[in-house]
């Protein structure tokens, strides 16, 4: 039997149509990126532009020569330096609260037996469905009346005693410890809290970064808590601030003094997801997956 | 140490219990920051915000018990509605557009090919970065005049709107918004994703089923938890939407984006209202709550448990 083999044309062979799949899929993505990018694209454009180059019709695209002292003057004309030494204050002593607070916490919910220790996990877990405003006039009042306000204990003392997510992240990755490396650091006549602090805190290193990214993130991003808390000028956060720049005449109806403003401020978010992007990525595939 | 450690007296005497006495105690000493956390910051305030929905309280003078007196004014009160209006409508819409655009690109991303995880990055780059700053961001692409956006449509010929200043557009421009930051949507969506064993779609194949119905009778069962995961998340967050609304437009123009959870803060801290705010509080709360309840319910008819797989399987 001399039957012709039939080959079809290459963009109908298996090859040819994971080619083309591949080169559709990546036009559609390179279109969407582009949307994604072009607000930061049009944020450093207007920030580098010249006062009369800011309000044309059509724009200006890219300004020449770009006028980088605007980032100079966005920065010097308002107390940005204070703005900035708050925000580290906050987050730094949040993010060591939560990581330590957190990992307490998940090594008694992973390993220790004590009565009643899953039913206060499910508790725990369940703030996760509580939407925050329910809360806060009773959170607020309660640091009003300890004379809080205006000050960054408000801010600083909650990341003190743990956090759901986070605590319900570390736990299951400390079940995944083998119990017997624990068991062997007992043998060797060590506590629980030595355990906790010698073995599996470095082991948990990676989730703990993971922890540290997000918290960074959600606690130099936060709006709300410091517009609350916070009233007084030399208070104020980096993203608190911002947002009275609008209202400012030394910047607000400057907009190119405001985007090189916005543009700074974006910088140490920017600069930590790229250098941690793999935490980012590892905190939402365990979020996903276990949710 | 050692030796007399292993000479301890086997697991059934009264040292035992001892033993397990004291891993309980240190168990409720490594659990205490929680279990304070949780009755200070969470359960008590809860609580007090319930108590407090029934008083009168101005901050200056003591909290006065009016009953239901609250939640009647909230009931004749326009503006409430309007922020029901406003949080529900941009729930409806923003929610689902997300998992539909989430998913989407996630089908996408997990498309193995060169430089995907560049493409990753950059759609995640937005959530990274959201806050004041990006608010303010969009309020320049918004400009009417001047902004990108309107300048852009001005390219195809079409004239935009006044986005920020206009009742009707005012609400769509912020859910544009947030569907900029689909990202983490995104790539929950591609955890899930990645983790469906690759032998159904090879075996899909084998029997014939093209991509389309490998989509509708694979991807989408398997991935149904995560996709309920983010619903419930999105609702979550979709009703306490804050930031944006505070900065981009300041609940107006004439309250066209006057969200619950501004409606709540003008309360509190504009007013100083705290018993009606405890009370709007306390709405949004049972809102939450019967949405939540209403979509584990129906995730039984939806959601596409492993252990059933398995069940079918053995």
């Amino acid at each position: 039997m001399t039957t012709q083999r039939f080959r079809p044309p290459w963009w109908r062979s298996r090859r040819g149509q994971d080619a083309l799949t591949t080169a559709a899929v990546r036009l559609v993505l390179s279109a969407g990126a582009v949307i994604i990018l072009l607000p930061f694209f049009w944020m450093i454009s207007t920030s580098l532009k010249q006062p009369a180059e800011v309000y044309l019709s059509p724009p200006i695209w890219i300004p020449s020569p770009p006028q980088f002292e605007n980032y100079v003057t966005a920065l010097t004309r308002v107390r940005f330096h204070i703005y900035a030494l708050n925000t580290a204050i906050i987050v730094s002593t949040v993010m060591l609260g939560t990581m330590l607070s957190c990992s307490f916490a998940a090594y008694g919910f992973a390993r220790l037996r004590a009565p009643g220790r899953d039913l206060i996990f499910m508790l725990v877990l369940a703030t996760l469905m509580l939407p925050g405003a329910v809360t806060l006039v009773p959170t607020y009042l309660m640091f009003n009346a300890i004379g809080w306000i205006n000050t960054f204990l408000p801010l600083i003392v909650p990341a003190y005693f743990g956090s759901a997510f986070f605590i319900f992240m570390l736990r299951q990755f400390y079940l995944t410890i083998p119990v017997e490396l624990e068991e062997a650091a007992r043998i060797d006549g060590a506590g629980v809290y030595r355990i906790w602090w010698s073995i599996i805190v470095p082991l948990s290193r990676p989730v703990l970064a993971t922890v540290a990214v997000f918290t960074f993130v959600g606690t130099y991003n936060d709006f709300f808590n410091p517009l609350i808390y916070l009233s007084r000028d030399e208070q104020r956060t980096i993203a608190v601030a911002l947002s009275y720049f609008s209202g400012s005449p030394r910047i607000g109806p400057q907009m190119h003094l405001m985007m090189a403003a916005v543009a700074a401020s974006i910088v140490p978010p920017m600069v930590l997801f790229l250098g941690a992007q793999r935490y980012f990525v590892r905190g939402i595939v365990l979020s996903g997956i276990k949710g | 140490m050692i030796e007399s450690n292993r000479a301890a007296p086997p697991a059934t005497s009264p040292r035992r219990r001892s033993v397990r006495q004291r891993e309980a105690l240190h168990g409720y000493v490594f659990m205490a920051p929680a279990i304070l956390g949780l009755l200070l910051f969470t359960l008590g305030p809860v609580i007090a915000s319930l108590a407090l929905s029934f008083t009168d309280y101005g901050l200056l003078t003591d909290p006065e018990w009016v009953g239901l007196e609250n939640y009647r004014d909230m009931i004749g009160e326009e503006l409430f509605w309007q922020a029901l209006r406003v949080s529900t409508t941009y729930s409806l819409v923003s929610v689902p557009l997300g998992l539909v655009a989430g998913l989407g690109l996630a089908v996408l991303l997990n498309r193995r090919m060169r430089g995907v995880t560049l493409f990753r990055s950059i759609y995640y780059l937005p959530t990274v970065i959201s806050g004041v700053g990006v608010a303010m961001l969009w309020r320049w692409l918004f400009n009417a005049e001047f902004g990108i956006i309107n300048v852009l449509l001005g390219f195809i010929g079409i004239e935009g709107p006044a986005w920020l200043t206009n009742e009707r557009w005012a609400l769509p421009a912020l859910i544009i918004t947030s569907l900029w930051g689909v990202g983490s949507t995104t790539l929950i969506f591609l955890a899930g994703l990645q983790g469906i064993p690759g032998e159904l779609y090879e075996a899909a194949e084998m029997d014939g089923a093209g991509q389309l119905r490998q989509f509708r009778h694979i991807t989408l069962p398997l991935i149904s938890h995560v996709t309920f995961f983010n619903l419930v998340l999105g609702i979550i967050g979709a009703l306490q939407v804050f930031t944006d609304a505070f900065v981009i437009t300041r609940g107006g123009p004439n309250h066209a984006t006057l969200f619950l959870a501004l409606y709540l803060y003008n309360h509190a801290f504009k007013y100083l209202n705290m018993g009606y705010a405890a009370a709007i509080a306390w709405v949004m709360f049972i809102i939450v709550m019967l949405l939540t309840l209403l979509v584990f319910r129906s995730s039984a008819l939806w959601v596409f448990y492993e252990q059933e797989r398995q069940g079918k399987n053995a």
